[in-house]
């Protein structure tokens, strides 16, 4: 396969977040002579779940909320929920084409060949397209490393797990899914070589029944840490309940299970959101990809829950600060297949071309990728 | 202001197409109240909802597409609901249809092959829903097992069959490992009617099985059987018909419908197979049947309906950043209203006023 300049990573540094680039940005929007002051651009967002689930879909929400509080009047934005990946998608993309918006992220994988679609329609208006990896001239991509979070959360489930099982929820098959099974595995490993994980497949990015259902199944089976890559609440609930730790997903998600919850893995897209719309501003975007993760703040790790001891919060704490300081690779090897063959040599590390197409287990990883 | 309902002698005709008109109306109606309580200005909103994504060609173009798969599972399933023949499964059935109609694709689509790869692809589709509807059949008239959950299961099936071969044999080898089959190539393509638009010639084909169906349900034999063993099924036994044979024309003839819905859409607006092709044609059709009176002609405009309230839900989020809830409620009330509106059909509202004085 031709990976020629497939994920062209961008590296833009964001010298602090929250304040100082929130700050930043309002300035800008001051001093800026644009024409833009007394016509708002307009931002679009296409949303595969509800805003309301919690998860994926009302992260991007508050990304686009990050958007507004930034930029004030001089952006105005609108989206539309729980688009079907189907033949839905570019009609909805397309009002928004239609209706003279600016710039139009999409945020599902779903959605990629009905936003080249459009885009082609428009040339004039910018797309960005989430976690895809077909770009076009006015066709941004980006996505983020939830594979670094997943090794933080994977050293902490090793440290804390008595039955050496865990339990992992897992939606659809794909790299970015199997990339984490297998990040989260491998650090859990390397704290607790006992460790075995166990995954279930509910084929769903969001189905709190299902979702449930796996999680009741995992904990059947011993496991006494659950890892979701699904976004309902569900799967901490039960944790809640039946006494167990988990990790949440997408949000901070301890309200769900305060005793359960030892850390969340959250999105955070504003300030991605914010730096893209300031390109659009002052004519600088461009049809970029964007890989970024807890370096660049795309990433980040809620509050740790009370349950997590303080050796345990040490050892997480050097994880992620060792990833952010580019030092430690969740991808370094010594790594062994399923079968226990020597796949990663010590000292080597996955390539991110590699990484984008992972569709293999490491050793430790209970369960077969559906074929 | 007391009144009674009063019993008609028989079914009035004037309120039979009265009702459906009367509950749109009072949608609209509360539907202004609703807009208004939420602080918006009713008759923009409703101008935004109803009538501001249709107006530019492309509108138009969308709400036939839209429109399209929703009319060609309810026609099918409207035949087998004449004759108490519940098939539930219209979604399992779209969706087998697109499998099989997109494995054709697949396979000829883009082998710089002729004209007729297009019409293979499309008889693929239809038989793939006919062969999911075999199955209900089949077990309904050998085993008696209920057709209504043996249809409504086999859409999961179908689902997960659908999921196996875009994860597994058909994935699309460029695709970095995402489950979707490469694009479909001109030749597997339903050509676009419209330039500029999404108008795709399955647009035609829903037309025509509109058309079908009313033939078959007002000109045909087979469509007086449906008819009768529906009305008085003892009846249908006497004159000598036969109710398996009427179990297996309405699964086949409302698989095949279904299954040509479900290739439409891959070989039409989505040009690929993915792991999930239709946001519930099957189980929103079971509505607009209904909705239509099981009647072609009322499931086309019932279809049309249904179509718009979808766009319109999408304006109001955009232009006017009302959830997608408010969709929802629209659909409901509109139902609601609807089987409210029928009790005229075969009662008449009586003020007790009225009655006193006559009395």
């Amino acid at each position: 396969m031709a990976m020629g300049p497939f994920r062209n990573v961008s590296r833009r540094r964001f010298t602090a977040l929250g304040s100082a680039l929130l700050a930043g940005a309002l300035a800008w929007g001051s001093l800026a002579p644009v024409a833009s002051a007394a016509d708002p651009l307009k931002v679009g967002f296409v949303y595969v779940g509800p805003v309301g689930d919690f998860g994926w879909s009302h992260q991007h929400d508050e990304g686009r909320k990050a958007l507004e509080a930034a930029f004030g009047d001089k952006v105005k934005t609108a989206y539309v929920e729980d688009v079907p990946e189907g033949a839905d998608a570019e009609r909805v993309i397309n009002q928004f084409a239609q209706q003279g918006f600016d710039l139009v992220f999409t945020t599902s994988f779903g959605f990629m060949n009905p936003t080249l679609k459009v885009a082609k329609r428009y040339p004039n208006i910018k797309f960005e397209h989430a976690t895809g990896y077909k770009r076009a001239d006015n066709v941004a991509t980006y996505a983020a490393r939830f594979y670094e979070g997943r090794a933080i959360i994977g050293t902490m489930a090793g440290m804390m797990t008595k039955s050496n099982v865990l339990g992992y929820i897992a939606s659809v098959p794909i790299p970015e899914v199997v990339q984490g099974i297998n990040a989260f595995t491998l650090a859990a490993r390397k704290v607790n070589p006992k460790v075995q994980v166990k995954v279930v497949w509910v084929n769903s990015w969001y189905d709190p029944g299902k979702e449930r259902e796996a999680a009741e199944a995992l904990i059947a089976q011993g496991a006494d840490v659950l890892s979701q890559h699904t976004d309902s609440p569900a799967p901490v609930q039960a944790a809640e309940e039946k006494g167990i730790y988990a990790f949440g997903q997408a949000s901070d998600m301890a309200k769900f299970g305060p005793h359960a919850q030892l850390t969340s893995i959250v999105d955070n897209w504003g300030d991605y959101y914010i730096a893209r719309v300031k390109a659009a501003m002052d004519g600088s975007w461009k049809a970029i990809d964007t890989w970024d993760g807890l370096k660049q703040g795309m990433v980040h790790m809620a509050p740790y829950g009370a349950a997590v001891p303080d050796a345990v919060k040490a050892k997480a704490d050097e994880v992620k600060a060792g990833i952010i300081a580019g030092t430690l690779h969740p991808f370094t090897g010594p790594i062994k297949n399923q079968a226990g063959e020597l796949v990663v040599k010590d000292g080597e590390t996955i390539p991110d071309g590699q990484l984008l197409t992972m569709n293999w287990f490491v050793e430790g990883v209970q369960g077969q990728l559906p074929k | 202001m007391a009144f009674k309902l009063e019993a008609r002698g028989a079914s009035s005709r004037r309120w039979v197409y009265g009702a459906p008109v009367l509950a749109v109306l009072l949608t609209l109606v509360f539907g202004g109240i609703l807009f208004a309580l939420l602080g918006f200005e009713p008759l923009a909103a409703l101008y935004t909802f109803f009538i501001s994504p249709l107006n530019s060609a492309y509108g138009v173009a969308e709400l036939l597409v839209k429109a399209a798969p929703l009319a060609l599972c309810a026609v099918g399933l409207a035949l087998g609901f004449r004759g108490n023949v519940w098939n539930i499964g219209a979604e399992g059935q779209l969706t087998m249809g697109a499998v099989t109609g997109g494995g054709v694709a697949l396979a000829l689509g883009d082998s710089g092959a002729g004209w007729w790869v297009l019409p293979l692809v499309m008889m693929a589709g239809m038989a793939g829903g006919m062969l999911w509807g075999m199955i209900p059949a089949w077990l309904k008239t050998r085993f008696h097992a209920s057709e209504i959950l043996v249809s409504l299961m086999l859409t999961y099936v179908a689902d997960l069959f659908l999921s196996m071969m875009v994860h597994g044999p058909w994935r699309d080898p460029d695709g970095y490992g995402f489950p979707q089959s490469p694009m479909f190539g001109d030749a597997a393509t339903l050509p676009i009617l419209w330039a500029g638009t999404r108008l795709h010639l399955g647009v035609l084909l829903a037309l025509l099985a509109v058309a079908v169906g009313w033939f078959v349900i007002a000109r045909t034999f087979i469509g007086f059987q449906i008819k009768v063993m529906g009305l008085t099924p003892v009846a249908g036994g006497y004159a000598g018909f036969s109710h398996k044979r009427i179990i297996w024309m309405s699964f086949l003839l409302s698989g095949a419908l279904a299954g040509l819905a479900g290739v439409c859409e891959v070989a039409g607006p989505i040009g690929q197979l993915q792991p999930v092709i239709s946001p519930g044609y099957g189980f929103t059709a079971i509505i607009v049947a209904f909705l239509g009176r099981l009647h072609p002609v009322g499931i086309l405009l019932a279809s049309l309906l249904m179509a718009l309230s979808y766009l319109g839900g999408e304006a109001v989020q955009i232009s006017m950043r009302l959830p997608l809830a408010v969709t929802g409620v629209f659909q409901g009330m509109l139902l609601f209203f609807l089987l409210a509106c029928d009790v005229l059909i075969r009662y008449r509202l009586r003020w007790l006023s009225s009655v006193r004085e006559a009395g």
